[in-house]
């Protein structure tokens, strides 16, 4: 049983210089056999495990990563969350996750910094003006808090922001989500491998899974760098490489994988906050705890595995953002990363089975996976639990690009794709 | 960011170019004979190879004509281009 995080055990580990604390996860060496094994340690693959355990008293699972936990796209993401899609399977899906982070730090008992300090998508023409009440409307409709702003409460909100007639980008308004925001994306990790270790599942990093076992269209364990291990199911949840790893078993998916960059300028006192958004310049700010700015760009538009910064985007990205926010143009970047983003052709994830046996898949989630993280591993842990999908992440099966009924979120995506 | 070799302009940076995806996807001959499986996988499978893969570009700022090209997409090494119907460098 791990010692409870509060008040009282910081000042107890105060007393002892903090020499005191036990490791809040395991580094086990992998069992032969497990009955769930999840391949990809970030946030989703973590949760998915965490809610196996818990919601389905699951807990002879290992998750497999082959770097280090949240390492990848959890470490590289902007952080923000919100549920403001359009469609109802969307709008379920993506709300089930905000309710799930609302309450997340008590869960875990781990901080992970929620932050709901609201999220603003901006409208530079009637066009997105229009567009943005509908998806108001929609949103609204479905239950979820979401209204319109003009010019004048958009000024008010966010004073850095060029709102003047002449402006490259003019504001005709903008949408706002409150209960968006942001969290600490390592800490949804830690918080998920800490209360997944607790109720029994192996963490293995640094194992790379270099092949999927099958026997007669069954999965039977995976073949990775620290040797076989069997297992009854395998989950596939490696963002960023889903199509890669779903090809060791055989299984073709819809999914192009591209590099999607992110950057921080240096510190400097509180100016933002809220998170602002635009789609039509690719830009969405929000200002960390520590003083950057934090800015999403646009994917490059060609396929890639190599998690490199191109200096093409950074600059399409400056010269937008500083329109938006022109006292931005003095700050210099400190650092700027890519991560690589498997989007599908209708810009939302895929939570399915696949045509193997015991193997499931959970990718596909574009440029906005973060958000999703508590309400994926939730549904996609019922879903390898009872081996069917959840009534939330049904729409989100392999099937719809056969059957035609794709859910379309290019519009709420916020990054073209 | 790279520079790609343009089959009819040469050497140019790769910003003037656009993507067209995998290469040597066939349209389906006859369309009326295809199951929803079939129609499933040309229109949205994709190998998206990590490693050596084939894939179309247009140079959409200069000449506007299209080719192919093969790319490692791990590393961006770019293994050469080659015109529409030609058959794939080895």
């Amino acid at each position: 049983m791990k010692s409870k995080y509060s008040i009282f055990s910081l000042m107890r580990n105060a007393m002892g210089y903090h020499q005191g604390w036990e490791q809040a996860w395991r580094s086990p060496e992998p069992k032969s056999e497990y009955d769930v094994i999840i391949i990809g340690g970030g946030g989703h693959g973590l949760a998915t495990a965490y809610y196996l355990a818990k919601e389905h008293g699951i807990t002879n699972v290992a998750v497999i990563e082959k770097g280090w936990i949240g390492g990848g796209n959890t470490g590289r993401n902007t952080t923000i969350i919100r549920s403001n899609y359009l469609w109802d399977e969307s709008a379920r899906l993506y709300d089930k996750s905000l309710k799930l982070y609302e309450s997340l730090s008590q869960e875990l008992n781990f901080n992970i910094m929620l932050s709901q300090r609201g999220v603003l998508n901006l409208a530079h023409n009637l066009h997105d003006l229009r567009e943005i009440s509908r998806r108001v409307n929609a949103i609204r409709l479905n239950g979820i808090d979401s209204e319109m702003l003009n010019t004048a409460d958009v000024k008010a909100m966010v004073p850095i922001l060029d709102c003047s007639k002449n402006a490259r980008y003019p504001v005709l308004g903008a949408s706002l989500q409150k209960r968006g925001g942001v969290a600490r994306h390592d800490g949804v990790a830690w918080g998920y491998a800490r209360a997944a270790d607790a109720r029994g599942v192996d963490i293995i990093q640094k194992c790379e899974v270099t092949g999927i076992l099958r026997d007669a269209g069954n999965v039977t364990g995976v073949e990775t760098t620290h040797g076989t291990i069997k297992a009854k199911k395998v989950a596939i949840v490696t963002a960023g490489h889903t199509s890669h790893v779903a090809a060791m078993a055989g299984v073709r998916l819809p999914i192009e994988s591209f590099p999607l960059q992110a950057m921080v300028s240096e510190p400097i006192k509180p100016v933002l906050d809220c998170v602002v958004m635009s789609g039509a310049v690719h830009a969405y700010i929000s200002q960390s705890d520590r003083g950057e700015m934090v800015m999403g760009a646009g994917i490059d538009h060609f396929v890639s595995y190599t998690q490199k910064s191109t200096l093409a985007v950074v600059e399409q990205q400056m010269a937008a953002v500083t329109k938006l926010i022109p006292i931005l143009s003095r700050l210099r970047l400190m650092r700027q990363w890519a991560g690589i983003v498997d989007t599908c052709p209708d810009a939302s994830p895929i939570v399915s089975k696949t045509p193997v046996e015991g193997l499931y898949v959970n990718g596909g989630w574009g440029t906005g996976g973060f958000k999703g993280t508590p309400g994926s591993g939730w549904v996609f842990a019922h879903t390898i639990a009872q081996d069917r999908p959840h009534e939330l992440n049904a729409p989100f099966g392999l099937e719809r690009f056969t059957t035609g009924a794709l859910i379309d979120e290019h519009g709420a995506a916020a990054v073209a794709h | 960011m790279f520079l790609i070799n343009c089959p009819w302009c040469g050497e140019r940076d790769e910003e003037e170019f656009s993507y067209g995806g995998e290469a040597h996807i066939t349209r389906p001959t006859d369309p009326d004979s295809l199951s929803d499986e079939e129609w499933a996988d040309y229109l949205f499978m994709r190998k998206n190879t990590k490693g050596v893969y084939l894939e179309r570009w247009n140079h959409a700022h200069g000449c506007r004509r299209w080719f192919n090209m093969q790319r490692n997409t791990a590393t961006h090494e770019i293994g050469g281009v080659y015109k529409i119907g030609e058959t794939p460098p080895k």
